[in-house]
Parts: structure tokens; C-alpha cells; sequence
């Protein structure tokens, strides 16, 4: 039998979700359902005065208006509310808790009613006096009063002095906008008690995240309280924290001892997390013959006013490149907007958007080619722990990638390749993210006829967790894909954490390895119990679970069929539940990394950038699934290419508020702004990192293709632009 | 968003009657636009009109060679009726340059004219706009206004009209249909839409109890030298920064006929008679093109964000131009710019 893993296996709930069989968290219909509808606040700061309800009470089949002076009893203490990834510093907001503005769109009424529609146009009949108090929401302006926290990588040498004193060196700022994620999946919850037990229906990234938080809030004892989200429709970060609707649900459901969903709109999700705009200020310093002798990266980005949110923006050089001096800083800007959330590859984007620009101005500095450059500096260490990697087949992604782009036939003057009208540009990029692993554990239950069921509370958020489960549970257990059936998205499958910084594949996957060896320990005493066993004498790891067999491995002829082994020992079933633990090594670094390579076209008098190439080789380990693999890695490429030319939340700082909320203004690339896309899956076997060489892919597909798109910018038209998104005015001066 | 009343109307007359006894009523056809509006509390109609049954979906030819297009044909077989693709290229093109597939094919001829006009304020009913409350100023002027308009601006109102087709009929000279309770009459289409002035709050000079019956379009359709580019911040589904619309007629290199209109920069389909002037009796080049971006670029004004379409415009006329000229009309599928 061939084996799954490894193999391009199309999505096992494809089909659900295509036919609609596949329910999300707002689809889940109870007789005497109550629908509820937010009423967000249009200002950034301030008190609640007066909410007068009745217009909204006298709309025919409204039931109630919850606020904050009359809503069922929550916890008063932040402890309650801090979730799973809950920022350590600060108070964590509390949805409908009091009469305090603390961003624009927060929740300050609930409005249930029998139909959506109803409690839709009672919500507008809501009224709601304020007192406003003078609010900041931009980052530029109040830079001044960023304060610095403290950062994982130490500095090294004399970063300032070896910058003063090189012979090449490149200094800039670069800026990248507040972005939001945008799932299409609109966030909803289903709340329903049901004899003592509440159900909860929840967009979520993590259920027992969710479960845990409601127990806290609502002072319910965790067995009374279940959380579901068998499917996502996105969340990019944007499900790791429970969102405020879940909340609300809860509140409707405790109130009125109904059912209750709580739907937001497009426009109410621009009041949860964003990715937070930042300023990154990079200087290096380089020899004459292109080695760096200084790096240093300060970041400055977004937190609300009551919590610190950060990410590590400014290590990645030390990932990356040797330098005998690196310094590296990171501060916040607190403003009157909802706490900054993770977003796809979190302080990476960004941060490794700055450094690789950086990189391509130091490489035209020293007259010496981008990818050369990126050699000569090439780092087999962790310059921050100098520590050595698992694996790291970088140089074999600048080859793989330069080799498929033709990197070796570019023009290194800027302006000197064209296509009729257009200038064309080629520019790349490095990429890097961690491979992280978290513990998770998994429960097999193996039954007579031969199907087993592979459960954890995982939750696939679109990205294929069902499938390479199921994929790798079949190699495991020596059963066809069709008979494994994975369970996910429930907080009353085995443990596991949030799905979020790619480390998902790696944690539950090699939970399967551990469980699918107990069960074949057990199968394996069951074989030997059966008269004259060919497997007398054998240890677990001595054979393997092969096409419905347990089978020595020493020789495929001694061999139990399954079936027979549990038959013959009375065994319906078999049930197993193992943990992952991570290693605890620290001897070695662990990360993914890659290389971006794009080619742009612009127009030479109206600025339109085509982005028409992008080549995109990445070193991941083990690839489970090189099908969903492959969509994982190009969606982030075209998000890159979104980041690079399209994604900019735009504020009204007067009002404190985001001015396109909605998918019509908020752009992210569509069909006609991609074309062709390679992805490459560089061979790197690595036994170190985890037993099945996993490293996650979640990440990675989006960190540096920014960076490769400005430097193809800026090659095609000697403009550079550091400030995304690259729109056609920052690229023409139009006179 | 506030309940309504939803009814039909049995006939042209019968929609007149209905929507002249209830001034908070609105008609609706394909609702691609009012119900946006309603949504974001921006339109508060009591009641809906369905206008969609109404036996207004034909393209048919006029006694005098053109064609007369029934205001519910919706977007998307107006482009590709064989009538449009083969004589009105230009129209065909604008249309499947705006929106998407899913709102072509809901929207129809008629809608498209009355659809409100673009600015981030206008749709967002917490902020003052003199075109949702009239007198409360006007926060895009000093606000996000990168969307915003260029030319034909006043102190009350800075924001654009959406659509593409209009910026091609604006060019076809096309005329509109109505019908109220004094009866049927025309509006030619450089007049159906104002500028802002000092009522923002009045988009159009059809009046509230009149309804389009038929967009007529003359003979002349400019089927061999025209272009229709558009310029927006992604390649498709996006409003216009800048749009061009340009239509020619040449005797060899010299221009005997020309037409040009912008969208996406002025509160109408914006034309200048004067530029087109200068482009008649010329040399089809670009020092020509360049003399007409001038002249319907005067008085053009920038807010800060929106400076750039002032240049950003001048390139694109001389560009579409050139692109008529030449019968190289802009691609809608192919994003290159020829």
C-alpha cells in the first residue's frame, strides 16, 4: 500500500463544504432560535450617558434589549477574561461590562429578537447618548509617545559604532498599514442551554480557548459548557481570541433561557483584531566586500489603550544573516482602537518585509546582486542563540527558487527591462518563520471492522488539518484513507491548544504517531494471544499496522490480520488517547524557511502594477500533503501580493474610525491581480525537529513576498516605495 | 435599517401613480445600489416600489439608426446584446468594466443612472455629509479622500459619481427616457446628472415622481475608433480612480469627430466642449491628446489624498485617446495597458 503521507490526497471534507453539508457556527438551527443584533458605538472614546430602548422594545417581535445596565451577571475580575493568548500585560476588554468607550464599533447594545431582520431595524431605533472624550488613532502622529518593551533577541557588540564606521550602509524607515483579516466567514455564535448544558456553536480557532474563557465569564463549571466549530470559514488569526459575539450569544441564551445566535456584520468585524500598523527603522552596515557588520531592526506598532499586544517584528536577521553587531528594539503606541491581534505570520510579515527591502537597497549599495548578497551573509547559526539548525535548506531555495524564476538572466540596472509599455522589474525576498509545536493530544478508536476515528479538539480553519489527520492516521494504523474518520472543532474531543503559528500539523500529527503505537501495541498483544501467533516475541516497534495487518517488520510474512487479532481477543473496539510533548531540546533552532522570487510589469506614464511571476521555493520539512500544501502556500502568496499592493485599513482620525469597512474598499487581490504562481517544496529531511520532520506551513507562504514585490518595484522603475501598499501615485509623480 | 412596505407596480402608470402619492417611497429594480443604502441607514424608504416586472427590457432600433434600450435591461445583456457589441463597442466595454459579474447581472439600465454617488462619508451615517443631511459640512474635504472628486466640486460636496456606463453614454450623447405625471419627456444625459453645488443632496434632474423609461442612443456609435480605460487601485472590481471614455472619427490622421468623458472624478460624467473643440480638425497624436487633457482638466482641484488624479487624468485621456486612434481599444480581460 502506497503510502498517504506524502502524497497530493484531495480534501477529505471537500465535499461537504462544497455541497453545504458542512455547517459553520451561524448555521446551526434550534427550534426557538432568538436572533440577536450588535449595536456598535460610532465613537473611539467616552462614557455611555443614556441608552433609551423603547423605539427598539416597540418593534413587533423584539423580545430584549441587552446593555450594560441590564444584562445577566459576567465576571468582574480580568483574570476571567483572559483567554489562552491573551496578551500577558494588560485588561483584557469586556464586551456589554460598562458604560466605557473604549473603541470605535464596540459593542454597547444587543438587540434580540425572533428574526434577523427585526432585530436589525430595532437596532437602528437604539438611542444612545455619549460623552466623548478626545481620542488618538494615529500611529504617526503620536509615535513620540511610544515607550519600548523588551525584546527576545539581546543585542550583540556595538551595532551603532560599526554602523558609523562601515563602508556600506543603508538606512530607512519602512511603514506598513493597519491591515485586517478579513475571513469570509462572517464571525457568528449559537448559544443554546439545553438541560443544564450550554452548546455553543462559535467561530473560533480553538474551542477549549473558547470554553475555558466562557467557564471563567460566566462562572460555569466546565463540564456544563461545550464549544463547537467543526468548520471555519477563515480566521487568519482573527478566531485565536474568542470574539465578542460569543459573548453576547451567551448573554441573549442567559437572559431570556433561549437559544440565541449572534451574527456581526462586514462592517462590525472591523471592531476585532487587525494586524497592527507598524514603522520598522532598519540599518545596516556592510564591508566593501559585502559581509554585514551591523543590523539593526526597531519596530513600532499598535497596542489598544488596555492591553500590550506584541509580536517579534525585529529578530528574523538573526535568522537569517551573520552580523558581528545586531541591536534590536521593539515599541508600542497605545490608542483608542481594539487591542492588535495576530494576522497571518504575525511580527514576520512585517517585519521581515523591512529587513528584505533593507537587504535589496544594501544589495544595489553595494553593486552586488540580491541574492549574492543574501549568500555572502548566510547565517548556518542562529545569530541571536548561536545555535544550529534542525535543518535549514535556504541555500537550496535561493537555488531551487532562482533557477525556476531565471533569475540569472536579470538586468541589475534599474529601468532596463521592458515589455513594450511596461517596465519590467524582478525582484526577491528571503522568508523565515519558526516551527513551532505545541502539546496535543489525540484519541484513536479503532473498531473490529476496521475503521478507526481520529479525534483532538483541533480546529481546521480551511487549512486541510482533517485531511492530513486522516492521511497520516491511515499510514499509522495500516487502513485505507476512506475508513479513518477525524473529529474536530469540539472542547470535549482529547486536549489541544488554539490553531495558530503554524503548529497545528506538527503537534497533532505526531500525537497520531504516539496514540496509532499504542494501539498497535494493543493490537499487537491481542495477535499474540492467538494460537501458534507468527508475531510471537515481537515489541511494538518491531512490526507495523500494513494494509489491515499488524506485520513483523523484520519479515513481511509473519503477519495477524487485524480483524482476526481483535476478533479472536474479543475486542469491539480499541481506544487510545496519547499526548505530544514537545522536546524540550534547546540545543538546536527550529524554523521554515524560504525564498520569494516576483516579477512585476508597470506601466511606464500610469503606474499599474501586474504582479505576472511569482516563484516561491520553501524548505518545511516533511510535506504531508503537497495538494493542500500547495493552495496553503499560494494563498500566501496572494496575500502577500494583497499586503504589497492593496491592504490599508484606512481611519478617519478626527472620528477614530476605519473608513472602508467593507470588502468593496477594503481591497485584497482579485482573479485579474494574480497570475502565475509556482510554489516549490524544497526536500529537507529533519528527524531532529520532530519524529515525523514536520515544521508547518500556515506561516511562511506570506513572510517576505511583500518585500520581493517592492524590490521588483523598484526595479522595474528606480522608484522606491517603503511605505505599503505600493499604489500607482507613491510609484508615478503625477504633475 | 427601517421596515418598508414592498409593492408592485402593474404598469409605467401605475408606478408613477404610486410613487407620486408617497414621497418616502422608492422605486426598485435591481437593488444593486438602494439596498446598500438602506443597509448602512443611508436611504430610509418607507416603501419599495418593484419597478422589475415592467415590460421595459427591450433593445430595439430606432427610425433614425440608433437604439433604444429599455431602462430594466439589465447590465449585463446591454453588453452583450449583438445591437451593442456590434455598433455601441464603446458601451459594451464600459459596462463590463464596472462591478462584478453577479451585479451586472442584477442591475439594470436604469438603476445605473440613478445609482448615489461614491464618498466614504456618504455611506457612513455617523459622520456629517451635506448629501445625507443637508447643512451638517462635509467631512471628506478634509477627510479620506482619495476616492473623491477632481472637478466640478463645491464647498458642500466633493463626491463622485460610480458609475462606467454612464461615462460611455455620456460620450454617445445618449438620450434619457422619462415619464411623470405630466407625461413623457427627455433629458439628454449631460443633463440628467449635476454638480453638487449647493444641493449635494439632489444627484440627478429626474424628479422624484418620475421614473426612466428608456435610455435612446443616436446613430453615431464610434464602433471603429473608441476606447474605454479605466484606472483603478486593483485590476477589476474596483470603482475608478480615473476613467476615460473616447470615442473618434478620422480621415486619416486628422480627427474629424471626437468625444471624451472622465469618471471617477467629478460629481457627472465629466465633458468639456471646449476640449473637444481642439481635438476637431487635429492630427491624431499625442501633443493633440495632450491639448484636450488640458483644456477638460481646467479648474481642476485637488483635497490632499486626491492630488494625483489631476496627472493620473491627464495620462489616461492622452493614453485612451491614443488607444482610439489607433483602434486598439482598451482590453477588459487583458489588465495590460495598450
Amino acid at each position: 500500500m502506497a503510502s498517504y503521507i506524502g502524497s497530493a490526497t484531495s480534501r477529505v471534507d471537500g465535499r461537504a463544504k462544497v455541497t453545504g453539508e458542512a455547517k459553520y457556527a451561524g448555521e446551526f438551527n434550534v427550534s426557538g432560535l432568538v436572533h440577536g443584533y450588535v449595536v456598535d458605538s460610532p465613537i473611539p472614546k467616552g462614557r455611555i450617558v443614556r441608552i433609551d430602548t423603547s423605539g427598539a422594545l416597540g418593534v413587533a417581535g423584539v423580545i430584549d434589549v441587552l446593555t450594560h445596565s441590564n444584562r445577566p451577571t459576567m465576571a468582574d475580575k480580568d483574570d476571567a477574561y483572559k483567554d489562552e493568548v491573551a496578551p500577558e500585560k494588560g485588561s483584557p476588554y469586556r464586551p456589554l461590562y460598562d458604560d466605557r468607550i473604549q473603541f470605535t464599533g464596540q459593542p454597547v447594545a444587543l438587540v434580540l429578537a425572533e428574526d434577523w431582520e427585526t432585530a436589525r431595524v430595532a437596532a437602528s431605533l437604539v438611542k444612545i447618548e455619549y460623552q466623548k472624550e478626545p481620542h488618538v488613532t494615529d500611529l504617526q502622529a503620536e509615535r513620540a509617545r511610544a515607550y519600548a518593551i523588551d525584546v527576545p533577541e539581546k543585542p550583540r557588540g556595538d551595532a551603532e559604532k560599526a554602523f558609523a564606521s562601515a563602508a556600506i550602509s543603508h538606512a530607512a524607515e519602512y511603514s506598513i498599514p493597519t491591515e485586517h483579516h478579513n475571513p469570509m466567514e462572517l464571525f457568528a455564535s449559537t448559544a443554546i442551554w439545553e438541560n443544564g448544558q450550554l452548546t455553543v456553536y462559535d467561530k473560533t480557532q480553538g474551542v477549549q480557548n473558547v470554553q475555558q474563557y466562557l467557564c471563567k465569564v460566566f462562572k460555569l463549571q466546565p463540564n456544563a459548557v461545550r464549544v463547537m466549530s467543526p468548520y471555519m470559514g477563515g480566521g487568519f488569526g482573527a478566531g485565536l481570541r474568542p470574539q465578542y459575539q460569543v459573548v453576547l450569544a451567551v448573554l441573549g441564551a442567559n437572559a431570556l433561557k433561549r437559544p440565541v445566535r449572534v451574527v456581526l456584520t462586514r462592517a462590525q468585524m472591523y471592531a476585532l483584531g487587525y494586524r497592527p500598523a507598524s514603522i520598522e527603522r532598519l540599518a545596516l552596515g556592510a564591508s566593501s566586500d559585502g559581509l554585514l557588520e551591523s543590523m539593526q531592526h526597531e519596530a513600532i506598532a499598535v497596542t489598544s489603550q488596555f492591553e500590550e499586544f506584541a509580536r517579534n517584528d525585529t529578530g528574523w536577521g538573526n535568522l537569517l544573516y551573520k552580523s558581528p553587531n545586531a541591536k534590536f528594539g521593539h515599541k508600542l503606541v497605545k490608542l483608542d482602537l481594539p487591542t492588535s491581534s495576530d494576522m497571518r505570520a504575525p511580527g514576520a510579515a512585517t517585519g521581515v518585509y523591512a529587513l528584505e527591502c533593507a537587504m535589496d537597497e544594501l544589495a544595489i549599495a553595494l553593486k552586488t546582486d540580491p541574492v549574492q548578497l543574501r549568500l555572502q551573509c548566510y547565517s548556518d547559526r542562529h545569530q541571536g542563540e548561536d545555535l544550529p539548525y534542525t535543518s535549514k535548506q535556504l541555500r537550496e531555495c535561493y537555488r531551487q527558487g532562482a533557477e525556476a524564476f531565471g533569475w540569472d538572466k536579470r538586468n541589475a540596472e534599474p529601468r532596463s527591462m521592458r515589455d513594450g509599455s511596461e517596465l519590467v522589474g524582478w525582484g526577491m525576498a528571503s522568508g523565515v518563520w519558526e516551527a513551532l509545536q505545541v502539546p496535543a493530544t489525540v484519541r484513536i478508536v479503532l473498531t473490529a471492522n476496521g475503521h478507526a476515528e481520529v479525534a483532538t479538539a483541533a480546529s481546521d480553519i480551511g487549512t486541510g488539518t482533517y485531511t492530513i489527520m486522516a492521511q497520516v492516521a491511515a499510514d499509522m494504523l495500516g487502513l485505507p484513507i476512506d475508513n479513518i474518520s477525524v473529529k474536530l472543532g469540539d472542547s470535549t474531543l482529547p486536549q489541544c491548544p488554539v490553531e495558530g503559528g503554524s503548529w497545528i500539523a506538527s503537534s497533532v500529527c505526531n500525537a497520531i504517531a504516539n496514540t496509532a503505537r499504542a494501539v498497535r501495541g494493543d493490537l499487537l498483544e491481542l495477535a499474540k494471544a492467538t494460537k501458534d501467533s507468527p508475531l510471537a516475541g515481537a515489541g511494538v516497534d518491531d512490526v507495523a499496522l500494513i494494509d489491515g495487518k499488524i506485520v513483523s517488520k523484520q519479515d513481511a510474512g509473519r503477519a495477524v490480520p487485524i480483524a482476526s487479532a481483535m476478533q479472536s481477543g474479543k475486542a469491539e473496539r480499541i481506544t487510545r488517547e496519547e499526548i505530544n510533548q514537545p522536546s524540550e531540546d534547546k540545543s538546536h533552532a527550529r524554523n521554515v524557511h524560504s525564498a520569494i522570487f516576483a516579477e512585476v510589469k508597470v506601466d511606464e506614464e500610469i503606474g499599474i502594477i501586474r504582479v505576472m511571476r511569482v516563484v516561491k521555493a520553501v524548505a518545511a520539512g516533511r510535506i504531508l500533503n503537497p495538494k493542500t500544501a500547495h493552495s496553503q502556500v499560494m494563498g500566501g502568496v496572494v496575500w502577500g501580493i494583497g499586503m504589497a499592493l492593496h491592504e490599508e485599513t484606512l481611519y478617519d482620525h478626527r472620528f477614530g474610525r476605519v473608513m472602508n469597512a467593507n470588502i468593496a474598499e477594503y481591497h485584497v487581490p482579485v482573479n485579474a491581480d494574480i497570475h502565475d504562481i509556482k510554489v516549490i517544496f524544497v526536500d529537507e529531511p529533519d528527524e531532529m525537529v520532530n519524529p515525523l520532520g514536520i515544521k508547518g506551513l500556515g506561516e511562511i507562504g506570506i513572510v517576505g513576498v511583500a518585500a520581493a514585490i517592492a524590490n521588483a518595484v523598484y526595479h522595474a522603475t528606480g522608484k522606491r516605495v517603503r511605505d505599503l501598499p505600493i499604489t500607482l501615485d507613491k510609484v508615478i509623480e503625477f504633475v | 435599517m427601517i421596515p418598508f412596505q414592498y409593492t408592485r407596480a402593474s404598469d409605467v402608470a401605475d408606478a408613477i401613480k404610486q410613487i407620486a402619492a408617497d414621497p418616502s417611497a422608492k422605486f426598485i429594480a435591481g437593488g444593486t445600489n438602494l439596498l446598500d443604502l438602506i443597509k448602512y441607514d443611508v436611504a430610509t424608504p418607507t416603501r419599495l416600489i418593484d419597478i422589475s416586472r415592467l415590460p421595459l427590457g427591450n433593445v430595439e432600433e430606432t427610425a433614425n439608426g440608433g437604439v433604444l434600450i429599455g431602462a430594466l435591461v439589465p447590465n449585463t445583456d446591454l453588453a452583450y446584446h449583438p445591437l451593442i457589441e456590434a455598433r455601441y463597442p464603446l458601451l459594451s466595454r464600459s459596462i463590463l468594466a464596472g462591478a462584478s459579474q453577479q451585479l451586472r447581472n442584477m442591475a439594470s439600465t436604469g438603476g445605473n443612472l440613478v445609482q448615489r454617488t461614491r464618498c466614504f462619508y456618504f455611506y457612513d451615517a455617523t459622520t456629517p455629509c451635506n448629501k445625507r443631511e443637508p447643512g451638517s459640512g462635509c467631512s471628506a474635504i478634509d477627510g479620506i479622500n482619495r476616492i473623491n472628486a477632481i472637478l466640478g466640486t463645491s464647498q458642500s460636496c466633493i463626491a463622485t459619481h460610480p458609475s462606467d456606463m454612464c461615462v460611455a453614454l455620456a460620450v454617445l450623447e445618449a438620450i434619457v427616457h422619462v415619464t411623470g405625471p405630466a407625461g413623457a419627456r427627455t433629458i439628454a444625459l449631460a443633463d440628467f446628472h449635476r454638480l453638487p453645488d449647493n444641493t449635494p443632496q439632489i444627484d440627478t434632474n429626474l424628479e422624484p415622481d418620475e421614473i426612466i423609461t428608456a435610455i435612446e442612443l443616436p446613430a453615431k456609435g464610434f464602433s471603429t475608433n473608441y476606447s474605454y480605460l479605466k484606472i483603478r487601485d486593483r485590476l477589476s472590481y474596483a470603482f475608478a480612480l480615473v476613467s476615460v471614455a473616447a470615442a473618434l472619427e478620422l480621415d486619416g490622421d486628422t480627427i474629424k469627430e471626437a468625444r471624451v468623458a472622465l469618471g471617477g472624478v467629478a460629481h457627472k460624467p465629466w465633458r468639456s466642449p471646449a476640449a473637444e473643440v481642439v481635438l476637431r480638425g487635429q492630427r491624431a497624436d499625442a501633443s493633440t491628446f495632450a491639448n484636450a487633457a488640458d483644456i477638460l482638466l481646467r479648474g481642476a482641484r485637488g483635497f490632499g489624498h486626491n492630488d494625483f488624479k489631476i496627472g493620473l487624468a491627464r495620462r489616461a485621456i492622452v493614453r485612451t485617446l491614443s488607444q482610439a486612434a489607433r483602434g486598439t481599444p482598451q482590453s477588459i480581460s487583458d489588465k495590460k495597458i495598450r
